[in-house]
């Protein structure tokens, strides 16, 4: 593979990758706050909140690259994960509103004091301090991952079995937090957000800082991706991927690479959640619908799986061809979203980066690159 | 029927404007209980001896006198007369459409929209004004009788559905005063059936009464014991609750025997709803197991496959009813093998145009075949739009018949039939047929089949497409349960994957017994732990009972297993 060749940390790709975001953290604050709204340049604050969403689903998908791309795990359930996230980000939020929410209830969100709870219940206690929450991001998700991983890894559950686990996994969540007596506000989730750390969540300023939070996010993501699959642990887990057994046989633990990874992959989603919630301003069980789970897959395979760049590439190509295509025809969106799949399976196994790389090849080599296609297979 | 003269006397009189009325009304029911007190010992020495030697026309009289007594002896006293207009007066007294002339002493009843008609025919009496008519008074005694007298009306009522429904709600009542009503039918009676209920709300009432003879009790709870349902138990225990002796002690006993029953009762029930959502399951996880089985691909638009499938019923039905209404009770013969062909018309295409590109990559197969599933969805909303489409069932699908204390459904009894039938039939292509042969041949081990000289393309795809055209079938079953939507399938997907992981591919035996443990652990769960928690339940269980089994309950062994 093509990422086997690579062992600097940051390659020509990731420098392009990296530049370009951070051009996006400093430009975009610039376009929309100091150049007045309304001016040629300018960027209207919606367009802020909605790329800093795609963001968001970048990350989702640079962390989905991480165990697929280099691992082999196809998670269907990483949704689940990117929405626990979420849900860690909402839960503060929620927190912050304290007595302005309708009911003016000081301690109780909305919901609880509408569905008649009398106190808060523990799961979201210490919730108001915000780098609880954040450590919450990082932990639900995190624990999670390992019980899950820890149980499926050791039993070598592989391949389609473990894709369906994942699956079952997000779906048994949906139907959980879909419940009113877990306490996550049921089917209406969390909503009506007031402020993020004392600045309202509406606000164009805010917005923009969260663009930003999530371009560093992004960038922190892709080089952690990057330290983790160029190092040494990375090669054994690219072994992992081409050849399990033989790995296992050369003497390394394999589920324990396995599970270091699904578990920094989940706290990836997490975050990715919890930069999401605040941008789009709800949380809901829907989030946790295994359909997310494996249109993030797709993120992926459309932009090249085991590329990073590509990943996130993916992401943000099939989100805004989503919301063209949701806006302009709603009616071929499915159409459009189900021949992708098909078409880049069949036709782009490589995503678009890894055709782009294949085009590159070729030039330079002036020559056909089959051994290219061959390594392909698995 | 009016005479003239009357007519001429309800005319002269003045009309009382409404509010003078109700304000009179309201006067007299404040002193209703005063009133009633001082004229039952006035009536029970006038009143009634008069009202019991005259006719039943006569008895109409008794209720024009305005005396409270008089009205609650009457009445019942008409709904044992079985006077034709017995029910109208009734219900009309209970409406306060009652009315009354009391020179002529004439009873009169207006319905809803204020038509006067004349009680002791029925007939509409046009010329007579309801502004020259009093409101027969209720008051409580009244309303009590008022009811008795409704619950004997329907106790002698010639429509046998009433007569049973007014035994059942004697039986639940347990009014000792409509112990004399319910000999009385009980002596009228004829069918077998009401009878019994009778003789249980006799049962009930005596058992609940502690001045009757201990014997009498006795008997009573025993009759009691063999109704043996929910409502029996009621009786039981509050009768042991206050009794004493032997009657508590029978009572007791035969209130916790009857429990037992029900339990078991309820066991059977949980084994035959769990049976039936397994036979669904099945139904819609045989064909994933068998493409999973053969190419080892989760075919993700398998869903998809069963949401056709219920459509070609759909149309198979629009057809029926518009050209063929002959046909419309067998369409859903005609729609069984056409929903087979067609879904596995597209299951092969399916296979040609892109599994067969995607072989020795599962994942990548799993993506594309989630693709298809999308597509396939618009393209059914397109065509037949968003809304949930009806299939009706032919008549030897509905309704039911009662085994024990078990209602058992037609429609599910068939479903489940028909999952049993296709599932043999299925075993019986695989191990009778050469093209099962050859199939088994690539499932246990494709390069070996191979190298032997089986085409492996052309069974990939025959697969593919018998997988997919059970699904169909799955789909023609299930029209008749759900609603034929464009998410027909999504709702099936996971959970056939659940059956079809749980179960193991090796054997399609795995299948039917993760179908049915899956139905049944559901429906076992379902009181306990309400739907939601206990399919949540059910999911968790699976996740970690693969980890003790990975590749399920039947797993596939061998050497291939390993590629």
């Amino acid at each position: 593979m093509t990422s086997a060749t690579n062992y600097r940390l940051i390659d020509t790709r990731g420098v392009i990758f990296i530049a370009v975001l951070a051009l996006a953290a400093i430009l975009v604050p610039i376009l929309t706050l100091v150049i007045p709204q309304g001016s040629a340049l300018s960027i209207p604050p919606y367009i802020v909140a909605l790329f800093g969403k795609y963001l968001c689903f970048a990350l989702l998908a640079v962390a989905l690259d991480l165990v697929w791309g280099y691992c082999g795990i196809l998670s269907l359930g990483h949704g689940a994960f990117f929405a626990l996230g979420g849900y860690a980000m909402g839960m503060y939020l929620m927190r912050q509103v304290g007595a302005r929410g309708v009911y003016a209830n000081p301690v109780l969100p909305d919901f609880m004091v509408f569905l008649n709870m009398k106190e808060l219940p523990i799961t979201w206690w210490g919730f108001q301090s915000f780098p609880y929450a954040m450590l919450m991001v990082l932990l639900v998700p995190g624990l999670l991952a390992f019980g899950f991983g820890w149980l499926a890894f050791r039993s070598r559950v592989t391949g389609v079995y473990l894709s369906i686990i994942t699956q079952a996994m997000t779906y048994a969540l949906l139907l959980a937090f879909f419940r009113n007596d877990m306490g996550f506000g049921g089917n209406n989730g969390l909503t009506d957000f007031k402020d993020i750390l004392g600045f309202n969540v509406q606000a164009t300023g805010t917005r923009v800082s969260l663009f930003v939070a999530s371009c560093i996010a992004l960038i922190g993501g892709y080089l952690i991706a990057r330290w983790v699959t160029t190092s040494k642990f990375g090669k054994v887990v690219v072994a992992i991927r081409d050849a399990e057994s033989r790995t296992r046989f050369l003497g390394y633990r394999v589920e324990t690479y396995k599970l270091a990874v699904f578990v920094l992959s989940a706290m990836m989603a997490g975050v990715a959640g919890a930069l999401y919630v605040p941008q789009v301003g709800i949380i809901n069980p829907g989030e946790f619908a295994p359909t997310n789970s494996i249109e993030a897959v797709i993120w992926v395979a459309v932009g090249g799986r085991g590329t990073l760049v590509g990943a996130a590439l993916g992401a943000l190509i099939v989100n805004w061809g989503k919301t063209f295509f949701t806006g302009a025809l709603p009616e071929y969106w499915l159409f459009a979203l189900g021949a992708l799949f098909v078409f880049v399976t069949l036709f782009m196994p490589k995503g678009v980066v890894g055709t782009l790389e294949q085009f590159k090849a070729r030039r330079a080599r002036k020559k056909i690159a089959t051994p290219e296609v061959a390594a392909a297979g698995e | 029927m009016t005479n003239s003269a009357g007519t001429a006397r309800l005319r002269a009189s003045a009309p009382i404007a409404p509010r003078q009325r109700a304000g009179r009304n309201g006067w007299i029911e404040t002193l209703s209980l005063l009133a009633a007190a001082l004229s039952v010992f006035t009536l029970l020495l006038v009143a009634a001896p008069q009202a019991r030697a005259q006719g039943p026309g006569d008895l109409l009289v008794a209720l024009t006198t305005d005396k409270f007594p008089d009205t609650e002896r009457a009445l019942t006293e008409i709904a044992a007369s079985g006077l034709p207009t017995a029910p109208q007066i009734v219900e009309a007294l209970a409406a306060n459409r009652l009315w009354f002339n009391g020179p002529a002493r004439k009873l009169y009843f207006t319905d809803e929209a204020g038509k006067v008609f004349d009680a002791a025919n029925g007939l509409e009496a046009p010329d007579v004004s309801t502004g020259a008519l009093k409101r027969v008074r209720l008051n409580n005694a009244v309303r009590r009788s008022l009811d008795a007298a409704r619950g004997a009306l329907t106790l002698m009522s010639p429509d046998p559905v009433r007569r049973r429904t007014a035994a059942d709600s004697v039986f639940k009542s347990r009014d000792a005063t409509a112990l004399p009503l319910v000999e009385a039918a009980l002596e009228r009676e004829t069918v077998a059936s009401t009878r019994k209920v009778l003789e249980e709300a006799r049962a009930a009432i005596i058992a609940s009464d502690s001045g009757a003879p201990e014997v009498k009790r006795l008997e009573s709870i025993e009759i009691l014991k063999s109704r043996g349902d929910q409502d029996a138990v009621s009786v039981l225990t509050t009768v042991a609750s206050w009794s004493e002796g032997r009657v508590k002690d029978a009572a007791g006993a035969a209130s916790s025997t009857i429990q037992a029953k029900l339990a078991l009762w309820r066991n059977v029930q949980n084994i035959w709803y769990g049976l039936s959502l397994g036979s669904v399951l099945l139904l819609a996880a045989i064909g994933l197991a068998i493409t999973f089985g053969v190419m080892g691909i989760i075919n993700m638009a398998h869903g998809e496959m069963v949401m056709l499938g219920a459509y070609t019923t759909f149309v198979v039905q629009e057809w029926a009813r518009t050209s063929h209404p002959a046909m419309l009770n067998y369409a859903l013969f005609i729609a069984i093998p056409l929903a087979f062909l067609f879904t596995a018309a597209v299951g092969i295409l399916i296979e040609r145009l892109v599994i067969r590109h995607l072989y020795g990559r599962p994942l990548e197969t799993l993506l594309a075949t989630f693709g298809i599933s999308l597509i396939l969805q618009q393209a059914v909303r397109t065509i037949f739009g968003a809304n949930n489409r009806e299939v009706s069932a032919p008549p030897f699908m509905s309704g039911s018949f009662d085994f024990g204390s078990l209602s058992i459904g037609y429609g599910r009894m068939w479903i489940i039939v028909f999952a049993l039938a296709v599932f043999f039939a299925l075993q019986f292509v695989l191990r009778a047929t050469s093209f099962g042969l050859r199939m088994r041949a690539v499932t246990q081990n494709r390069r070996m089949a191979s190298s032997m000289g089986i085409d492996t393309n052309r069974i990939d795809a025959m697969a593919f497409g018998l997988g997919s055209g059970i699904a169909g079938m799955a789909g023609v079953a299930l029209s008749q349960i759900d609603n034929v939507s464009p998410n027909l399938g999504q709702s099936y997907i996971i959970d056939s994957f659940m059956v079809v992981v749980f179960g193991g591919v090796g054997n399609l035996w795995g299948t039917l017994l993760g179908a049915v443990t899956l139905g049944v652990a559901n429906k076992f769960l379902e009181p306990i732990a309400g739907a939601v928690l206990g399919k949540i339940l059910l999911l968790v269980f699976i996740i970690l009972f693969i980890q003790k089994r990975p590749r399920g309950l039947f797993a596939q062994k061998g050497r291939a297993v390993e590629a």
